[in-house]
């Protein structure tokens, strides 16, 4: 069974653990800034053409991206449930639970790819290239799109890394055979799961659900 | 010899892979001294390019870069990370009776991360430069011929140093104080490297987003700020300088936090109001955040904006006004032992509270029209960056260089630098004022005739400065092999630092430590 | 008073109505706060002598600043800097919201100049010719990236961007020639992208509207700091204003070259004398076969074309690629008479009755046409085969100067 090492400033594992968390949160504190900066441009360009943004939510597919939200969510109640497991020493269950998590991360991904190559095809590229945009010349719709393909871009790139993460502790966990105290480990990468899921939740509704309603 | 950081183990792989925080200290310490001679060298070019109204050693193209290469190496590679990463690794845990930061593998990778950074950043400077200026405005970055790529892409990764040493300082200072000491209980500069922590935390992200979008602009016409396809050019302002106003903070608070220690420690004093200098730490970091549009006054916001930021650019100025009101008051009745430490921090109280008020008179909208884009405001920034933080940088130098090798340096060598640093300093920047008064704009390669007589006074004031510097360079140098060893505490401070050998041991302290006073106990015996 | 610290702090003259409050504003500022930032630094000289260290054992007393003493200090200071603030805040909008009678100009900036529109159809490059002691409004664009319109003498200054219009307004005090710098970063010719604001009395500026020469009629009344710059001789040289004002339909396509080339700006980097300037000058281009960094050109029509349309395609050795591209921008008659007006500089010139140097047209009522290189001091071959072409003797306002 896994032991953590008490490191030689640390008074003692609690403290430990505790800094581990805390680092974990200043970092995904920093990572939404990041994002906020795309937030701040989406929202500031929307109130500049609000029809052409409330149209380009209409361009994109509801369904995917209400699926692709779905995936995320069963994503994160699995690492949810993975790290209560772990905390009860349930090693094979909450290795099976992460493993469960990377995968919903793949098929994220392979939708998302999906939905970029259906954009392409219908002449929508980033930076306003393609037919799509000769059709349509009013200046606000390469933002809309090259904002979309930004945000959703930047984020499939969180995925990939969190997916990456949640993999490698689901190997990890099943490796070492960890428990009630490594769980504090997989939390951090379910932390950054969840956070990625919830920009995930903000994108969902500017870019597929913000749009002409009926 | 008894052993310490430095003695313990002495191959280079030992000094590569090291995550004591000590090393790592020295070797930031050392890579920013580098920075800083490297920006400083461009100033000496510009200046020198200034000596008459027209071309004199470099053409205009050539000045461009330069100018852009002065600003991204002095913010990015020098000011931002100088006294946090240098002075602030080697001293926070030590100040908190810690053995080393909370993370300590994270430090050293912080490290590789800036030297990362710094080669991306230098070799494109190197290939043939950018002629954007180190805020990259658009749609000029979008658009410029030269090479804008290594630089965004190379201030990107440095941010990210920035990022994990500030995650770095502020877990240390929650989670690894020692034993008996509460919040009131910390020295004060650890208040203020926590401070710039919070600030490099959240803003340096808006920043690595900001120079991604440029990046995807310049390099694949993405047209975030096209007005063709429908940007807004001023929207980049505004996500620019949401970092970028605070970046200020973020090299000046820390320079503050060495002010505060230098003070009680030669006055032997406690400070006026401990409270009032680390609350107004948290009051700068937060109005800092909300002041940008003050560098956007003739950008075409709206007048309403305009007023906004002008009143809220006051607040900050408050907060800094109730550190200078205190350090001020604590020197009142105290015993004060004018040492070439406490001589810069003069140094810095003068030229920093005078910079401070013409920040407030920039910030007075009207007036701000005519400075904006001219040498008054350059010479402003320099006055705080300059005249403020470096010379906190070179008293932190001093102060605490017997504490990181044991070695005490020439007293006489060190006055004589403070007085050289004033001179040049002054000399250098306060004709910039009047350059501004009379219409010269900044980044300007030719100029009108009738200015001449001020730029040549200021380019032989930036040759004071650069000597300055170099005596700086020599008698610490000097020091380090033939200075007289220093002892646990030379200054007689009370803060936590200067109770552990100097050098310290490998882990900070020898045995647990148990501070049984308040670093600024002056008004009681020791032990009492 | 004023006058004394307004050259203390070298301060240039207040050529706009609002310029001496905006200077009353900056004296009470500057003088409070450098009083302020010297009795800080000398109570903290003078506490350091008071209260120097006698010896290493004595202990300091704990001293806590009485609370109304802070309060004093914080409320004080905070309502000096709201002070300012507010004095600063209502002169800005003053500085910023022009009256409503103002004349308008509209401005364009492109690099490295700027070009001046009047809603009669005059047009103007680098000198803005305004009457004294009326408001005047200026609405801008910039053609590529953001400038910024300055007049250090009327303190007021305005990014001028992209895709969007902003303005500014100025009343001037006096007739004067005020000059005007570019104060947004824009790439190699920023510190040179200047122009002039040309006031006239009532009088000169009806003569202006009517047609006069602005260079006659500022002689005697400029301000003296500009001088020539760099290594050209700028046309803005000491003794007149930088621009030059075309308006109406030259004879010949070569004329109209000349004038195309002046509106469209390629004047500020060509010259038609044979200096050489940011660009190759046009004299002698024509046929001549050039040096580029891999091989060589003849100088030609499509060669002159691809210039004017691929400018980084195939740049002259020894010259910058900072030639901006004219895609879009030029109708083909302008490139037709550009074109031909290179082709009249070219050397050896053929003998009459072939095309000599264009010459600017001028009212007739002045008399004999003035060469463009006359008006700058440069050296001009005259052609008397023009001067027939020229107005019709004694017809009164034809063809329009």
């Amino acid at each position: 069974m896994y032991e953590p090492e008490l490191e030689l400033h640390f008074e003692d594992l609690e403290k430990q653990r505790h800094a581990a968390r805390f680092g974990m949160w200043i970092f995904l504190a920093s990572e939404l800034l990041i994002f906020a900066a795309l937030f701040a441009l989406y929202f500031a360009y929307r109130v500049h053409y609000p029809d052409i943004f409330v149209e380009g939510v209409g361009h994109n597919a509801k369904v995917i991206g209400t699926v692709n939200t779905a995936i995320l969510l069963v994503g994160s109640t699995a690492v949810a449930v993975a790290v209560n497991e772990l905390r009860r020493n349930r090693t094979r269950l909450g290795a099976a639970l992460l493993a469960l998590c990377a995968l919903a991360a793949v098929v994220f991904l392979l939708l998302k790819s999906w939905e970029y190559a259906k954009h392409f095809h219908d002449g929508i590229r980033p930076g306003g290239a393609g037919h799509f945009f000769a059709e349509h010349p009013e200046p606000g719709w390469p933002l809309f799109f090259t904002l979309y393909f930004a945000m959703t871009g930047l984020h499939a790139i969180h995925v990939a890394v969190g997916g990456v993460i949640v993999g490698w502790l689901a190997w990890w966990v099943a490796r070492d055979g960890v428990g009630r105290a490594g769980a504090y480990r997989v939390e951090l990468g379910a932390l950054y799961w969840h956070f990625v899921d919830t920009v995930w939740v903000f994108l969902w509704a500017m870019f597929y659900l913000m749009g002409k309603h009926g | 010899m008894r052993t310490n950081y430095l003695n313990h183990e002495t191959t280079i792989w030992s000094w590569l892979s090291t995550t004591d925080h000590k090393r790592i200290g020295v070797m930031f310490l050392v890579a920013n001294l580098l920075a800083l001679l490297l920006g400083g060298v461009l100033a000496l070019v510009l200046r020198i390019e200034h000596l008459t109204p027209d071309q004199t050693i470099i053409d205009a193209a050539t000045y461009n870069r330069v100018f852009t290469l002065h600003g991204v190496i002095m913010v990015w590679l020098f000011m931002i990370p100088s006294i946090p990463t240098a002075f602030g690794n080697f001293l926070v845990p030590i100040m908190l009776g810690a053995k080393d930061v909370a993370f300590p593998r994270l430090n050293l990778a912080s490290f590789y991360i800036y030297l990362l950074g710094a080669a991306i950043t230098l070799g494109g400077a190197i290939y043939s430069g950018a002629d954007t200026g180190w805020t990259f405005y658009v749609p000029y970055s979008s658009t410029t011929m030269t090479p804008v790529l290594p630089i965004l892409v190379g201030v990107f990764v440095l941010g990210w140093s920035t990022i994990l040493t500030g995650i770095n300082f502020i877990v240390t200072t929650h989670t690894l104080r020692a034993r008996n000491m509460g919040w009131r209980d910390i020295p004060l500069f650890v208040w203020t490297i926590y401070g710039t922590s919070v600030i490099q935390v959240l803003a340096t992200p808006v920043l690595a987003m900001t120079l991604v979008l440029v990046a995807m602009d310049h390099a694949f016409a993405w047209g975030f700020f096209d007005p063709a396809r429908g940007g807004d050019v001023v929207l980049f302002q505004h996500i620019f300088w949401f970092y970028s106003h605070p970046a200020v903070y973020i090299m000046i608070l820390p320079g503050m936090g060495v002010v505060s220690e230098v003070i009680c420690t030669y006055a032997r004093k406690d400070p006026l109001s401990y409270t009032a200098i680390a609350a107004s730490t948290f009051g700068i970091a937060f109005t800092g955040f909300l002041t940008w549009g003050h560098h956007m006054f003739t950008s075409g916001m709206s007048e309403f904006d305009a007023g906004i930021f002008g009143v809220l650019s006051m607040f900050v100025a408050i907060f800094s006004a109730i550190k200078v009101f205190t350090w001020t008051g604590t020197l009142y009745r105290g015993q004060i032992a004018l040492r070439s430490p406490l001589a810069y921090i003069f140094t810095f109280l003068f030229l920093f509270v005078f910079g401070g008020m013409t920040g407030v008179a920039v910030a007075t909208t009207s007036l701000d029209v005519h400075w904006h884009d001219t040498y008054f405001v350059v010479a402003h920034f320099h006055f705080i960056m300059v005249g403020g933080t470096l010379t906190a940088y070179l008293a932190a130098l001093n102060y605490w260089w017997p504490k990181i090798t044991g070695k005490l340096y020439a007293e006489k060598w060190a006055m004589a630098s403070v007085v050289l640093t004033f001179i040049g300093f002054f000399a250098t920047f306060f004709p910039q004022f009047l350059l501004g008064n009379g219409g010269m704009p900044r980044r300007y390669f030719y100029y009108a005739e009738h200015f001449q007589a001020l730029h040549v006074v200021s380019t032989v004031g930036s040759m004071i400065l650069a000597s300055a510097f170099v005596v700086t360079l020599l008698y610490l140098g000097w020091s380090l092999f033939y200075g007289e060893p220093a002892g646990d505490n030379p200054w007689g401070s009370r803060s936590y630092e200067w109770f552990t050998t100097s050098p310290p041991p490998p882990h900070n302290f020898e045995q647990t430590p148990a501070f049984g006073h308040r670093p600024y106990d002056y008004h009681k015996p020791i032990g009492a | 008073m004023n006058d004394f610290l307004r050259r203390l702090l070298f301060l240039p003259d207040q050529g706009a109505t609002f310029s001496a409050r905006v200077d009353h504003l900056h004296f009470l500022v500057i003088l409070v706060t450098m009083f302020g930032a010297t009795a800080v630094f000398a109570t903290a000289l003078w506490f350091t002598w008071r209260y120097r260290r006698r010896d290493e054992l004595t202990l300091t007393p704990l001293v806590r600043a009485p609370v109304a003493l802070e309060l004093a200090v914080v409320v004080g200071l905070f309502g000096l800097f709201l002070f300012f603030w507010v004095l600063g805040y209502r002169q800005y909008v003053r500085l910023r919201v022009a009256p409503d009678d103002a004349m308008e100009v509209y401005v364009t900036a492109k690099k490295w100049m700027w070009k001046f529109a009047y809603p009669d159809g005059r047009r103007s490059l680098g000198v803005l010719v305004v009457p004294a002691g009326r408001p005047v409004k200026l609405i801008m664009t910039s053609r590529d990236v953001i400038h910024s319109f300055y007049v250090p003498a009327f303190r007021t200054k305005q990014d001028v961007l992209p895709g969007r219009y902003t303005t500014i307004w100025f009343e001037t005090v006096a007739p004067g020639v005020y000059r005007t710098f570019c104060a947004e970063y824009c790439g190699t010719d920023h510190s040179r992208m200047w122009a002039d604001v040309v006031a006239l009395d009532a009088v000169q500026w009806e003569a202006w509207r009517a047609g006069a020469d602005p260079s006659d009629l500022v002689a005697g009344m400029l301000h003296g700091d500009d001088r020539e710059h760099g290594d050209r001789k700028l046309v803005s040289v000491a003794f007149a204003p930088s621009g030059v004002v075309q308006d109406g339909e030259p004879v010949s396509m070569a004329q109209r070259g000349l004038e195309v080339a002046a509106r469209k700006g390629c004047l500020s980097c060509h010259s038609v004398d044979g200096q050489p300037h940011i660009g190759p000058s046009f004299r002698g281009l024509y046929g001549r076969v050039e040096q580029l960094e891999n091989g060589t050109v003849r100088v030609d029509e499509a060669y002159l074309t691809k210039s004017m349309m691929e400018p980084m395609a195939d740049v002259v050795r020894g010259y910058r690629p900072v030639m901006p591209t004219y895609l879009g921008q030029l109708q083909p008659a302008e490139v037709g008479a550009l074109l031909e007006l290179i082709r009249s500089l070219r050397e050896p010139l053929p003998t009459p009755p072939g095309i000599g140097y264009p010459q600017l047209p001028t009212n007739p009522q002045d008399g004999p046409a003035q060469s463009y290189e006359a008006d700058r001091g440069l050296e001009t071959i005259p052609d008397e085969s023009l001067a027939p072409a020229q107005a019709p003797a004694g017809t009164p306002g034809a063809p329009a100067p």
